[in-house]
């Protein structure tokens, strides 16, 4: 009953057309989340082992000095009221210093990040590129040596750990065939070389036009991007296949048929088209896992980026760092998948 | 018949299958004129395989093997794919049960229709959409402007179907499969569905295969009736003399409808003979 006299209420309020109302409940959600993802930050903070006065000032200071330090960091305060300027920092793009660094930590993560979204954009880019072909392949011709392959190739990808395929790469790649550059984003004598626009070598050097860095540092991304498009090509072929037999099975497909289209428009024109939507998501997911800072893989190959910054932040007590970076991530998590949503939404007649 | 569209001889659709090869149609001949040929049976009996069979579309691991398939000047068994694709749409389509699943969702009406008439002629894209317009026209959909518009699911389920006529007759096709196209549907637009296919079949001279398991329906819209039992046409006869058909099965069948004029506490049950399972097909040529 009550439920019945707030709608009605709701009626007689000023009319919003209902896409506002969708983006007004999307940036509720959004903004809710992010709250939360705040919360278990700032708790991680404090419930860690670490004493954050003693992680600035070091052990040697004397008790002055430690009780200055701890007035200042604003520890004195209620622990919501600590929250709350926690907030506010966050919210004006301020995570603290970092003590390993000695720098922003927005500063070092503004730094570190291009690497990580160069290595991950060109690894799902290779993992959607071979991955989706690969995932309708098995699925047309269910059973045959094709869809063997791809099992095959998947479970590799499912079943080994990275650091050793990593390493593996590296032995073979670099080490013995000489096919690859080095751990690291480029080599010695080509550092500061480019003209920092982006912070993705690869673009900024092809705005320059220097074609011999852009050489160097693809040579350098591309084994630890390639690793990384074989883990994701895994789940998305994978994915791919299953969305596809559905879809394959269903009446449309048989209709397209019997309109007697080629086999290759009813599997791409009718039967893709009903995946693009379920396939946004498994990309978008893909994506935000290899954004996160595949650690492993960065560590082996040397990649300054996200992942190795957060390890060793956190290896060094440096938790202004870790949270920084933890924060960051779980903001582009959101955002990916608010960006999927839309593009469903988009794709989507139905959810029109 | 003298005009004969379509003439099948000893028509078997088998599924090889762990325990054998399994036998969906077993050896059944039919041949259809521009003419309104009822096929009915319950579910399982192989009417629905048959329609697809004629357009070999039987999905692998089944296959079709018969004595003979012509439909008109070619021979469908030893039609490659490239020839099927050539013949399906263009001189054989099919409607199916739901339009609800047999339309694509993701594409709107003037999409799918188009597209089953470019397939098969070359023609501009504004010519493909007022041939589309004066297609649904026919099968009296109001603002057919709007509709080329909409996505299948903006539109009811008579509504579909009508689409699904008007779409799989764009291409102008000689023989047309209806699988059960009104089982899916309120019994209210049934009717009138069934009427605006009817008359265009007619209109159009066209050959009906029209695949159903409710018996009036076929006696009041087909000219002949063939009854399906265990992958065999166990009968064949004038729909108008349905009532009078002979063989146990289509007069069990016939037994369990319900009447409303002389009600009965209790429906027959159908009493199935072993028999009948190996008794010869009869053939429906």
């Amino acid at each position: 009953m009550t439920e019945v006299t707030q709608h009605s209420e709701d009626r007689r309020g000023p009319v919003l057309p209902p896409w506002l109302k969708k983006l007004a409940a999307t940036l509720l959600t959004v903004a809710v989340t992010l709250l939360g993802l705040l919360f278990v930050t700032f708790m991680i903070g404090r419930v860690m082992p670490i004493d954050p006065v003693l992680a600035v000032i070091g052990e040697r200071a004397t008790q002055a000095q430690y009780d200055a330090a701890y007035l200042e960091l604003g520890l004195d305060k209620s622990l919501l009221e600590q929250f709350f300027i926690y907030v506010r920092d966050v919210l004006s793009g301020d995570f603290g210093k970092s003590i390993r660094t000695g720098q922003q930590v927005t500063t070092d993560i503004a730094r570190v990040f291009p690497a990580t979204l160069e290595l991950a954009t060109l690894g799902t880019i290779i993992g959607i590129v071979l991955g989706v072909p690969l995932g309708v392949m098995a699925a047309v011709y269910r059973g045959s040596w094709i869809d063997q392959t791809a099992r095959f190739v998947g479970l590799i990808g499912y079943s080994m750990p990275i650091f050793w395929l990593g390493l593996v790469g590296l032995l073979i790649f670099y080490g013995i065939l000489d096919w690859v550059e080095g751990p690291g984003r480029l080599g010695v004598f080509y550092q500061g070389l480019v003209t920092e626009r982006t912070g993705l070598l690869l673009v900024d050097s092809a705005i320059d036009g220097d074609w011999t860095v852009f050489k160097n540092a693809f040579g350098h991304i591309i084994l630890p991007a390639a690793l990384l498009g074989y883990y994701s090509l895994a789940y998305i072929s994978r994915m791919t296949r299953s969305f596809m037999l559905e879809q394959l099975n269903s009446e449309y497909v048989t209709t397209a048929r019997v309109k007697g289209l080629s086999e290759r428009k009813v599997i791409w024109r009718h039967a893709f088209r009903n995946i693009r939507i379920q396939l946004i998501t498994v990309i978008a997911l893909a994506y935000a896992n290899l954004l996160e800072g595949s650690v492993l893989t960065e560590i082996i190959f040397a990649w300054p980026g996200l992942g190795s910054y957060i390890t060793t932040s956190l290896l060094a007590n440096d938790m202004n760092s870790v949270l920084g970076g933890t924060v960051v991530i779980g903001t582009i998590f959101v955002g990916l998948n608010i960006f999927s949503d839309l593009l469903y939404r988009f794709f989507d007649p139905r959810a029109k | 018949m003298s005009d004969t569209l379509l003439d099948v001889e000893n028509l078997w659709v088998r599924f090889p299958t762990r325990n054998g090869i399994f036998d969906a149609v077993r050896g059944i001949s039919f041949s259809l004129g521009r003419e309104r040929l009822g096929i009915v049976g319950e579910s399982g009996s192989g009417k629905s395989m048959t329609g697809r069979a004629v357009l070999k579309l039987i999905r692998k691991p089944g296959f079709v093997e018969a004595d003979k398939m012509q439909m008109g000047e070619t021979d469908l068994l030893t039609a490659s794919e490239r020839d099927m694709r050539a013949i399906r749409g263009r001189h054989a389509a099919m409607i199916m049960q739901d339009p609800k699943f047999s339309l694509n969702p993701v594409m709107t009406v003037e999409q799918q229709m188009v597209e089953a008439l470019t397939t098969h002629e070359r023609v501009s894209r504004r010519e493909a959409r007022s041939r589309a317009l004066e297609m649904l026209d026919a099968v009296a959909i109001r603002e057919p402007e709007r509709v080329l518009r909409l996505y299948p699911h903006e539109v009811s389920g008579g509504m579909g179907q009508r689409i699904m006529i008007a779409m799989m007759l764009i291409p102008d096709p000689e023989i047309l499969i209806a699988d059960e196209p009104t089982s899916a549907l309120d019994v209210s637009v049934q009717l009138q569905v069934l009427e605006i296919m009817d008359k265009l079949v007619k209109d159009r001279g066209m050959g009906l295969i029209f695949i159903s398991h409710d018996l009036n329906l076929v006696a009041n819209f087909c000219d002949r009736v063939a009854v399906m039992y265990a992958g065999r046409i166990v009968e064949v006869c004038e729909a108008g003399k349905l009532q009078e058909a002979q063989h146990p099965y289509t007069r069990g069948l016939l037994n369990a409808v319900p009447d409303l004029e002389h009600p009965r506490d209790r429906l027959e049950v159908l009493e199935r003979d072993p028999a009948w399972r190996e008794a010869p097909s009869v053939s429906a040529r």
